[in-house]
């Protein structure tokens, strides 16, 4: 730690502390454009000037270390002022500069009132400017259907730059040419390739790239901004939701250092349009083959009909990927008062359960705890696509200083090199009796990370891989005190939290498969839209848009969205999340515990709650660790893998594949979205541009 | 810097191999850097590749050295489009780079540009026979034998229109040249005779230390006193220059609450408070204009200023009509000139 005094406040840092941050530290405030936490240094914006005592000219704070300040002749700290006249000047100066080729465009556009060069001009800048020449004209680019291009507002900082080169590791932008006529460009303006390219027009800090799709549909200042967390993946994102009226209007990150930084998908910002399309508005019964538009009432005195003659044994449950804690807990409550023990919300086949304990389907490491681990192997998963947020953490820690990563599944480009060992379940048990050199970099590590995904998990032998990949987390020491290197990579927000509720079939139950197989007579689909049912079935379809679920249904419930329902979602980790509501969902569309409390009343088997806090109340009695929100419940790692490993059982030689073939189409409301289907394309194009 | 783009799509080739004798210079080079930064020798790759298509860097090559290096391409064009010695559009069989800096213009640069405007057009645009293009450079660093060009790789020197145009003749017409300077120099040595650095004084050793001379005269001086006189007319106490000065210093000039309470008074000045609490006063502010400083027009387009004479009533306040006036008479301005008293708006919107 190194003493230095900031406007005459000493305050304490460590030494590798830039200027920039131990003056946040003194609680000085530093301009900045170029500057941002988590991108490489530029210094190229200027804005950041302070007065280091006994330096000739300002420097700029932003790209000055505490240990590159001289003490003073008496061996005094160092001083730097950040509020004298000088800095004040230095200010103005720069920011005289920075706006003497920027348009005064701040009426049209959609940065306005969300613009850092806007809110620092105010603050720190000049009314005039001296200058009278013509201002520089560049022409627009464009850079795929997520962000808009403004070039003659660009102040040159390189934030995106940098993001696609260092977080996103897709380094398509660039700045061509020099001085004045510098631009910032993709190669022959190609779209971006990166799905997080959206990021770069939230770091943008002027209005030079914005978001494409919501450009000019609103201004800043009149969303309701409402703190949720996303469910396109199981990665669990704190998100912000602005909305408008009953519109919700665009998706923002918010900074949540233990899950996603402050980075979020595309999927996750740009599926907006899809939560106002295709939506069901009312309930709907089928007629003669035909679904016509029914009241709560009829749809639900339909259900019980049904129900009323059916065996419990030949009723089931699937529950969908999107589904919150709350209405999955109140189908299991329902479903057990039925006696029905078919019941899965594992629609894709995943062997996973909570009979080996929590530990085995967790990501035990924790997302912040890949930044720890010292060797990662990927088994059966590409977590680029399956979980982003958690590929920018291995590629941030391979950043930092690579380990070694190897990857058996699909070979796939992860932005960071790996070493490939082979496909399928061959070469896992190759690497565990020891064929494989990587064996000895993962028993030579202290912190052996490795990573299972559904692609290895969802399929017949899913059991016996799990199992042996238990077997090698426990031969080469993943699992230890103070370390779990054991780590389950999940795809959909419902499954951790349905895993914690058990909702696997029970004694006699039938899974997913089987039940969809034609292996009931009722099924209640809980918004799960990526199995195919068999035809005979009487289906129950509760979900919020017309996908496959509900063109299979004979019944279909409306129900609310993640955004317009407060439910509580765990994510690959265990961490126990709540989302708010945001907006009210579309027309008789009902929040999913209501409906099915509602329809439990009709069935005669009424469940014990009238609001969603006595369902809470009720859930976090029977399950604890629901209501400790935001918080990661560790699991015991050693008695799970234990557990796993004594499974055993022989894989089959099937090569795992991964279970996203889509990435911006993987759940109904992304299916909805316009958005997302032109992002798809686009993706598509460019696969086969790179395989020619 | 002449405006620099890449070369339209009909001059870029199909395709761009690297040749053998490039792939061996790019091994060399990349050997020289640690394993993993083979990214550094992009400069030398971008030259040696501008060399083999013929002096200029077509899309392909850039791609071809991008694979290379294995860089990103927008990398490798990042340096591509920075540097201007990387030509992105053809140039002919003769690239002339004309050096058009200070001591080359004083030199005569400017008739060796008339001569190049004439023999072939255009900068950065190739000759229709293809066998010249010429680009206007900052110094090459041949400044004592200008006016200068470079044709391709070499420089010629201590030119004139004459041995310009013949030199321009001998290349198109594939006779040789003389590389260098143009008048029988040798390099940059002095033409003809040797005029100065002459004086036997400058080699026979005497002037070694002679700086030293002033330093001990002024030594001598102090001796007698005259020194430490003028020390005592200096003032003793250094005084810094002020900080302020030369600087637009933000003065407390508002009397705002939070200074008064600073300052022990009552946050608010009880004169104003009266003025305030004044019905009389409400709704009328005090005329900026009335104490006879007139704002200036601000805009001789549309709005002319009335001249005043002396003692002409000066309107109090234009947004606020007297009571009783009727609406037709109360000027109505719909542009924001209310706030500018004096101000009458020009029906005709013609200048006076």
């Amino acid at each position: 730690m190194t003493k230095i005094i900031v406007d005459g406040v000493e305050v304490d840092v460590p030494a590798e502390y830039t200027l920039l941050q131990a003056a946040e530290m003194a609680g000085a405030e530093i301009p900045r454009f170029c500057y941002h936490e988590r991108l490489s240094i530029a210094g190229n914006c200027r804005m950041c000037l302070v007065e280091v005592k006994g330096a000739p000219k300002p420097v700029a704070s932003c790209a000055w270390g505490v240990r590159d300040c001289r003490p003073g002749p008496n061996g005094e700290p160092p001083e730097i002022s950040t509020k004298s006249p000088t800095v004040k000047k230095a200010r103005e100066g720069v920011m005289e500069f920075l706006l003497i080729n920027h348009p005064l465009d701040c009426p049209i556009c959609d940065q306005g009132g969300q613009c850092d060069l806007q809110d620092q001009a105010m603050a720190y800048g000049v009314d005039t400017s001296r200058f009278h020449e013509n201002k520089r004209a560049v022409t627009d680019k464009y850079l795929g259907p997520l962000v808009r291009t403004s070039m003659n507002r660009c102040i040159h900082c390189t934030r995106c730059v940098r993001f696609t080169a260092e977080v996103a590791g897709v380094p398509d932008l660039g700045a061509l040419w020099r001085g004045e006529d510098m631009e910032i460009t993709s190669y022959l303006e190609k779209a971006l390739g990166s799905e997080l390219q959206a990021n770069v027009a939230d770091l943008c800090p002027v209005g030079a790239l914005t978001h494409k799709p919501e450009s000019y549909h609103y201004r800043p200042w009149e969303l309701t901004k409402t703190d949720s967390v996303d469910v396109m993946d199981a990665v669990g994102s704190s998100i912000r939701v602005d909305s408008r009226g009953r519109e919700v209007m665009r998706i923002l990150p918010r900074v949540n250092e233990a899950v996603n930084e402050e980075w979020i998908t595309d999927k996750t910002r740009q599926i907006v349009d899809g939560l106002r399309l295709q939506r069901l508005d009312r309930p709907f019964v089928r007629e003669n083959g035909r679904l016509r538009p029914a009241s709560w009432q009829e749809a639900f005195a339909t259900i019980a009909a049904r129900v009323k003659g059916t065996d419990p044994k030949r009723i089931g449950a699937i529950v969908g990927d999107l589904a919150a804690v709350e209405e999955m807990y109140a189908l299991k409550l329902l479903m057990e008062s039925l006696g029905v023990t078919n019941i899965d919300a594992r629609q894709d086949g995943s062997v996973l359960t909570p009979v080996y304990g929590r530990g085995s389907y967790l990501f035990n490491t924790t997302i912040t705890g890949i930044e720890d681990a010292d060797a990662i192997l990927i088994v059966g998963s590409n977590p680029r696509i399956e979980a982003s947020l958690v590929n920018v953490r291995i590629r941030k820690r391979w950043r930092a200083a690579p380990p070694p990563i190897a990857m058996i599944g699909e070979h796939a480009d992860l932005t960071y090199p790996y070493e490939y060992l082979g496909a399928g379940p061959e070469t896992l048990s190759e690497l565990a009796s020891g064929r494989h050199s990587f064996i000895e970099k993962l028993r030579g590590a202290e912190r052996p990370l490795i990573v299972v995904g559904q692609g290895a998990l969802s399929r017949p032998d899913g059991l016996a891989v799990l199992s042996a990949v238990a077997q090698l987390a426990r031969d080469v020491g993943a699992v230890k005190d103070g370390w779990n290197g054991f780590s389950v990579l999940h795809t959909a927000a419902s499954r951790v939290g349905a895993l914690d509720l058990g909702l696997v079939p029970g004694e006699w139950g039938l899974n997913a498969q089987t039940m969809a197989q034609g292996e009931v007579d009722v099924l209640f689909n809980l918004g799960a839209d990526e199995i195919d049912v068999a035809p005979g079935a009487f289906v129950i379809y509760q979900g919020t848009h017309g996908d496959r679920g509900a063109h299979r249904a004979d019944v279909i419930l409306p129900a609310a969205t993640y955004t317009e329902k407060s439910g509580t979602y765990v994510n690959t980790e265990g961490r126990v999340q709540l989302a708010n509501r945001a907006a009210f969902a579309p027309g008789e569309a009902r929040e999913d515990w209501a409906i099915l409390r509602a329809l439990s009343d009709v069935l005669g088997h009424r469940l014990p709650f009238d609001s969603l806090n006595a369902l809470r109340a009720k859930l976090y009695a029977q399950y604890p660790h629901f209501a400790a929100i935001e918080t990661v419940q560790p699991a015991d790692g050693f008695a799970a893998v234990q557990a796993l490993a004594n499974i055993g059982g022989t894989p089959g030689r099937e090569p795992f594949a991964s279970p996203v073939t889509d990435f911006y189409l993987t759940n109904p409301i992304a299916r909805a979205s316009g958005v997302m289907a032109e992002c798809s394309a686009l993706a598509r194009e460019l696969k086969l541009e790179a395989a020619e | 810097m002449a405006v620099r783009k890449l070369a339209p799509e009909e001059l870029q080739p199909q395709s761009f191999v690297l040749s053998p004798e490039t792939e061996a210079f790019a091994d060399k080079e990349v050997a020289k850097y640690p394993p993993g930064r083979q990214a550094s020798a992009v400069i030398a790759l971008l030259g040696k590749a501008q060399e083999q298509a013929g002096g200029w860097l077509p899309r392909k090559a850039i791609e071809a050295v991008a694979a290379k290096l294995d860089m990103p391409v927008i990398r490798v064009m990042e340096v591509a489009t920075f540097y201007t010695m990387f030509n992105l559009e053809p140039v002919g069989k003769y690239f002339i780079q004309f050096c058009g800096t200070t001591p080359c213009m004083l030199r005569g640069a400017g008739d060796i540009r008339q001569v190049l405007e004439r023999r072939v057009g255009e900068q950065n645009h190739v000759s229709p026979d293809g066998t010249f293009s010429w680009l206007e450079v900052e110094c090459l660093g041949a400044c004592s034998n200008a006016p200068m060009v470079q044709i391709n790789d070499d420089y010629y020197e201590d030119l004139t229109t004459e041995n310009f145009e013949k030199l321009l003749d001998d290349l198109a017409a594939g006779r040789p040249v003389t590389k260098g300077s143009q008048i029988g120099r040798n390099r940059s040595e002095p033409f003809q005779a040797v005029n100065t650095l002459q004086d036997p004084v400058l080699y026979d050793g005497s002037l070694v230390g002679a700086w030293r001379t002033r330093f001990d005269e002024q030594a001598k001086a102090a001796e007698t006193g005259e020194a430490a006189a003028a020390m005592a007319s200096v003032p003793q106490e250094m005084k810094a220059a002020k900080p302020t000065a030369g600087r637009a210093i933000e003065t407390p000039v508002a009397d705002t609450p939070a200074e008064r309470a600073k300052a022990g008074e009552t946050p608010i000045n009880p004169v104003d408070r009266k003025e305030a609490a004044d019905p009389s006063k409400a709704t009328k502010g005090d005329s900026h204009t009335e104490s006879g400083a007139r704002p200036a027009p601000q805009s001789s387009k549309s709005y002319v200023a009335s001249p005043t004479k002396d003692g002409e009533a000066v309107p109090t306040s234009p947004t606020t009509p007297e009571a009783g006036t009727p609406p037709a008479q109360a000027e109505t301005r719909r542009d924001g000139s209310e706030s500018k008293p004096d101000v009458v708006v020009d029906k005709d919107n013609m200048t006076s």
